[in-house]
Formats: C-alpha cells, structure tokens, sequence
C-alpha cells in the first residue's frame, strides 16, 4: 500500500486541482489539459493519481467489495439481494458453496435473510454479480444490523482495523463491517446496545480528530479499563 | 396594481433601498435533512426554499430507465402557503415548466453516464416565495446535489435581471416583478459561463439584453462562492486522513 500524502483539501465540484505532473483519478474530470474536482470530498494523491475521496454520496459496488445484503426476492437459479445501492444484485446458483437444485433456492437462503458477500463482477452498464463461494462468506443470522453512511465505513474501521477491534475488544461482540455501510453485530444484547452507541458515535464524529481515543474512553467509562487488549 | 411611488427614486434607488446592481441578502444551509441523500435550504430576500436529493437509485418506472446514463428528474413545488393568496396545492402549468427547466439544467452539468439506469431526483420546496423562486430553488438544489456526492462539472447558480422604469435592476423583488417591463432568469455553469436556462419575460432591447445577461452572469459568480461557503461550512473539520480498507475488511473475513 502507497502511502497517502498528508495534504488535506476539501473541494467542492468544479474547483481546479492544481496537479502538475498528476492524473486525473477517481471523483475527478479533466476538460481543457486542466483537472477539475467532480464532487464533495477530500483531495488525495497517491501514484500519479489525483482522487476525490467522497464525503457522501450513494454505494456503488465494485469488484471486490464485501458487503452485507439482504435477500428481496427469489427465482428458479438466482436469489435477488438488496444491497444498499441503487443496483439489484443477483446471486447465481453457481456462485453459493451449495449444490441447488433448478427451482430449489427457497430451501438455502429464503427472503429477508441476509448474507455476507461479495461482489464478483460490475460490467460497464453497471450489472452486477455477487459471490458466495469465497471463504467466511456465508448467511448471517443472529444479532443485529446497523446501517451508516458507507463513506464512513473507513473511519469505523480505522488505520489497520484500530476502530473495530478497540470495539470488538470491550464488547466482546462479533462484528463485521461492509462495505456498502452495513454492520452486522452479535454478542449479549447490553454489549450490542453499546457498540452501536459507538459506532454512532463514530458516525456523528467522522470529522474529528483523535476519534479512537475518545471511542476508547467512552468504552472504558462503560465496561473499565480492564477489558482494554 | 398601481404603485404610489415610482420603483426608482431620483437616485436610482430602489424601494427596497437596494442599488441598481444589488443582490438580495442571500443565506445558504447545506445538509439540513436527515433522511434525504443531500438537502439544503436557502434564504433569498424574501425567499425561502427548501431542497432535496435522492438518488442515484432504480429509476421507477423501469420503461424510463435509460440503460447508458442516469435521468435527472426534479420537481418544483410551491407551499399552499408561500404566497399571500392561498396557492391552489398541486402540480399547475407554471410548475411544471419550472421542474423541467431545472432538470434540463441539471442534466447538463451532472455526470448522467456514471450511473446507468439509475434516477436523480431532485426536490425543490419554495415554503415562502418573493420574486425569483426558479432563481432560488435552482441556487439550493446546486447545493443540495453537491451535499448528496453527485459528481458534476460544476455547481450551477441562477440569477436574475429586470428592468424597471427603463433602467436595468439585478434580482427583482416582488413589485418589481410585478410592475416592472421586463425579467430574465438565467442559470449558468460559472466556470465556463454555459448557460443552462434563460427565460425571458417582456421586453429588451439587444443592448439591453446583452446588458442584462452579463449583469446576471456577474451576479451569479458571487452567489457561487456562497454556495460553496456553504458546503465548506457544512464539511469544515474534516482533517484525518482517509484509510485504505479493502485489506481490513479481507482480513476481517478471515477472522470471523
């Protein structure tokens, strides 16, 4: 992983990126041999590249992305997953670590269950196409599911998973986290009622400097220092 | 309607005290709704307007879905109670000549191919109106597609120019509106001064005209930096840096 360069820069769609010498990469345009920002967010460089990194903004799924979807509607070879974007996302009967018979998916996986996937393909037009086969992937059942805004999901996880362990540590919850901004957390329902607090926390304080200390102090104000690993 | 004083005075003041090239006091509020994707709300003199935006998401119906770019489809509303006689509630005629104009507006500057199938949908609420709402409304739903991520060219700023008592006057209020000879709302993309809507209403001459336009262009220039105030205002703090988490989120797999 390259590093990222320290400069921090809000821009807003249409400002001039001055870059000599850079490309122009995600969230950017080029019009005139000039780089122009495309929408709201954090100016970034990173291998010759000039990035936008969008402070809101919808999911949209890329190859790659382990999400938390949710099972909307059935066929005879295909389940129909919602997954927080404004695409359907089918999941091929070739694509689950089961042998399902033609017209038996109903017996796996039923609506309005939900699963950890991933995302196998996104062709130019946008199709996408899920996957199940790889290891950990799997229905999710138990626990609870919480929703935030996925331009935060970096900060809940932070550098290295920082954030999401400190929580995992005190809550002793299973967590995962997706990439389309959906959370999946199990453990005792106190421990769940707190992470959630946290990850709220997170949320409403994306901006803030030094966010996982004072995560981890909210924590230890709650459970005691000694839960800390 | 006749007015007992003239809308210039013989200092080419008008009677709201404004000069002749004079914006309204304009205020800008970036991500005041919490369950739209982006919102904003305005202060325009007299004006008041609430915007909202969802989307990308599944354009509905599907038959209007276009499988290579995205629609930007807006609405303009007026509240029952934003004029002084009761607006009749519902889509009319003037309403929704405005929504299409806005969205054509619109359909230029955001980057429709980025989402195929896929729907913008822009909300526009004038809650109190003063002259100049297509104005307005279009200067707070910039904002508000900015606030949502859309990626776009450029936000989009619309200002007007009037003339009244022969005299060329930017930002029209109310009477003038109303008694004035001529209007002429113009949105324009401010970096490359594009013009994405022009209407005109009564009449100028071509110098007039020519006149006119640039008045509002110049105008617009000024109420852009506000609107990008208001988003920089509204994500100011954002300071740590972004983190790369597609290995985090592998290795989370791993663990469970």
């Amino acid at each position: 992983m390259v590093e990222e360069t320290v400069k921090r820069e809000l821009v807003v769609p249409g400002d001039l990126l001055d870059a000599p010498g850079l490309k122009p990469g995600v969230g950017t345009f080029s019009e005139g041999g000039k780089i122009y920002a495309a929408m709201l967010g954090i100016r970034t460089e990173r291998a010759g590249y000039i990035n936008i990194v969008p402070l809101g903004g919808r999911y949209i799924p890329r190859p790659g992305d382990a999400v938390i979807g949710k099972i909307v509607d059935i066929g005879p070879s295909h389940w129909l997953l919602e997954i927080n974007s404004p695409y359907p996302a089918p999941l091929h009967t070739n694509e689950v670590p089961w042998r399902v018979e033609y017209g038996d998916t109903a017996r796996y996986l039923d609506v309005e269950d939900v699963c950890l996937i991933k995302v196998l393909s996104v062709d130019e037009t946008k199709r996408v196409q899920l996957t199940m086969k790889e290891h950990g992937l799997r229905k999710l059942s138990g626990g609870q599911i919480v929703e935030i805004s996925h331009s935060k999901v970096p900060r809940v996880i932070g550098k290295k998973g920082s954030m999401i362990s400190l929580i995992k540590g005190f809550t002793k919850c299973r967590m995962f986290v997706g990439q389309n901004g959906r959370i999946w957390i199990d453990g005792e329902v106190d421990d769940i009622i707190n992470a959630i607090q946290a990850i709220k926390k997170i949320e409403d304080e994306a901006q803030v400097l030094g966010l996982t200390e004072s995560v981890a102090s909210m924590l230890e104000e709650i459970y005691g220092p000694s839960r800390v690993e | 309607m006749e007015l007992e004083k003239p809308l210039l005075d013989e200092n080419k003041r008008r009677i709201d005290g404004r000069a002749v090239d004079e914006l309204r006091p304009i205020r800008i509020e970036a991500g005041v709704l919490k369950r739209a994707d982006g919102s904003a709300y305005l202060e325009w003199g007299e004006n008041k307007v609430l915007a909202a935006v969802y989307g990308p998401r599944e354009a509905h119906p599907r038959h209007r879905q276009d499988p290579a770019k995205a629609l930007v489809q807006c609405r303009y509303n007026m509240a029952a109670f934003s004029v002084s006689d009761r607006k009749r509630p519902g889509p009319d005629r003037r309403s929704v000549e405005i929504s299409k104009v806005i969205s054509d507006a619109f359909s230029f500057v955001v980057f429709k191919e980025q989402f195929p199938r896929t729907s913008v949908d822009v909300f526009i609420e004038i809650l109190q109106a003063e002259a100049g709402t297509r104005c307005a409304g279009l200067t707070a739903a910039a904002v508000a597609l900015a606030d949502a991520g859309i990626p776009m060219r450029d936000l989009v700023v619309s200002c007007a120019t009037g003339k009244a008592d022969g005299e060329l006057i930017l930002d029209p209020g109310k009477e003038e509106d109303n008694l004035g000879q001529a209007d002429l709302p113009v949105a324009v993309v401010p970096r490359t001064e594009d013009i994405v809507l022009m209407q005109m209403d009564g009449h100028f001459t071509p110098e007039e005209f020519r006149k006119a336009l640039r008045m509002s262009i110049d105008a617009c220039k000024v109420i852009y930096e506000i609107q990008k105030d208001a988003l920089r205002t509204k994500y100011a703090v954002t300071t740590e840096e972004p983190v790369e988490v597609q290995e985090t989120i592998d290795t989370q797999i791993k663990e469970e």
